[in-house]
């Protein structure tokens, strides 16, 4: 049986793993390289990296770090943040990563999503995106741009939809009310959008405790979910996390 | 000498990565002459069937696949790797393929609820799970060693026929029971 991935996320600052509360206020939390391998060793189905730049101000990717990850660990990993085009696409699928996600660029360019897959295969183009709560849109969700800074007016679930047609393999749902909180994922859009695509759906934003995970799977339909500060912290493993949705009868992998 | 063959079908740096983490050097060629000097020859493969049979063509390394799997050459596909040693696939409106292994490599159903493509990991024969990131699945057939079931249909995981084996899951991105199997490989 195909198994739900849990998946850590890695905020990457000046080569240094970060995390925030809402994209603000964040603290060090480690080496990427070390806690990749760390994760992957302790039972992480997949890895993501974030905003991989080599430094705050110049907006480069840093693709050495992408080399030293991909050689450092033997399961699937993603970088998103950084990517402008698909040139940049091809330096970090060719230094190793398995997918590269976009998210203000698709939303600017959504031409880059088709082109992304069909030049690397449609399993290496994930859509991230960053939907908050709107009267305006028929969902009730609009998605937002430049990390929930900028409002587009684009409805949540249309713009998923569209995505999948263009070519996006994956759609990673971030939802900035619950990001960094831990109170939970956003349930009714994870939902919303997993219900209304046929590629697979990552739950993503505000994981505190085992039990949300049962909630992404079980009742929002996800096929993945992201963690982050809650196992950061050491307050939790993953293997905490997997032993919570066995027991709750969801497919997870429990040897690694 | 282990051989990684080139035919612009996805990203050889995970296959080539894992193999050095296993201590074993490999030479990523398109060239024919190369794969039939080679002693083991490592067939992986991403994306659609039509344009990696039109490259392994226009390459000839179609027919050094042949000739290696014909001499008993130790030999390892991988997900598209594996695909197109199989008699066709219905991908692309319908692709001829290698004819290595018998059978059809056909899509997965539309089933309400269930993904396409299967990205993840699952088992194999019931037990360990590996990752697998496909749309197309290959046939059971006399060869199957691993049987895997997505979207209602049990496909063949693993195969092995004489010194030949694949899989279509990617042993070198399934962690350490993944990088087992490769070892496993380049001690035969």
């Amino acid at each position: 049986m195909l198994t739900k991935r849990i998946i850590p996320c890695l905020d990457v600052r000046n080569g240094r793993v970060t995390k925030g509360v809402r994209f603000k206020d964040n603290i060090d939390v480690g080496d990427p390289v070390e806690m990749a391998v760390a994760y992957s060793g302790g039972g992480a189905d997949e890895l993501c990296f974030y905003d991989i730049t080599a430094s705050a101000e110049r907006r480069s990717i840093d693709i050495g770090m992408v080399e030293a990850v991909a050689a450092a660990i033997s399961i699937p990993f993603a970088v998103g943040g950084g990517v402008s085009s698909l040139a940049d696409m091809e330096r970090v699928i060719l230094a190793g990563a398995e997918k590269v996600s976009m998210n203000s660029l698709a939303v600017r360019n959504p031409a880059i999503i088709g082109e992304g897959a069909e030049t690397f295969g449609r399993q290496c183009i994930v859509l991230g995106m960053d939907p908050v709560k709107s009267p305006a849109t028929a969902s009730g969700y609009e998605i937002t741009t430049r990390g929930f800074r900028e409002r587009t007016g684009i409805d949540a679930v249309e713009w998923a939809k569209r995505a999948a047609d263009l070519g996006a393999g994956e759609i990673v749902v971030n939802s900035v009310d619950a990001d960094g909180t831990r109170g939970g994922f956003q349930l009714e859009i994870t939902r919303l959008v997993a219900d209304a695509v046929d590629v697979p759906v990552v739950a993503s934003g505000g994981a505190g405790r085992p039990g949300h995970f049962t909630e992404a799977f079980r009742d929002a339909h996800a096929d993945a979910a992201i963690v982050a500060g809650m196992i950061h912290s050491g307050e939790y493993t993953i293997a905490d996390i997997k032993r919570e949705l066995k027991s709750a009868g969801v497919p997870v992998r429990m040897t690694w | 000498m282990t051989a990684i063959l080139d035919y612009r079908a996805g990203n050889l740096t995970s296959v080539r990565n894992a193999f050095a983490a296993i201590g074993v050097e490999t030479t990523v060629t398109r060239d024919p002459a190369v794969a039939a000097a080679a002693d083991k020859i490592v067939f992986p493969g991403v994306g659609a069937a039509k344009s990696a049979m039109d490259n392994l063509r226009a390459t000839g390394l179609d027919r050094a696949v042949l000739a290696a799997v014909a001499a008993g050459k130790p030999f390892l596909g991988i997900c598209l790797g594996m695909q197109v040693l199989f008699e066709r696939s219905e991908e692309d409106g319908g692709v001829d393929c290698l004819g290595v292994l018998p059978g059809a490599v056909r899509r997965f159903p539309s089933v309400p609820g269930v993904k396409v493509p299967e990205i993840g990991w699952n088992q194999v024969n019931g037990g360990r799970e590996y990752y697998f990131v496909h749309s197309y699945y290959a046939e059971k057939c006399p060869y199957t060693t691993g049987v895997t079931e997505y979207a209602g249909v049990e496909f063949t995981s693993a195969v092995k026929k004489g010194g030949l084996v694949a899989y279509q899951f990617h042993p070198e991105k399934s962690g350490r029971f993944g990088l087992e199997l490769l070892k496993e490989f380049a001690a035969c």
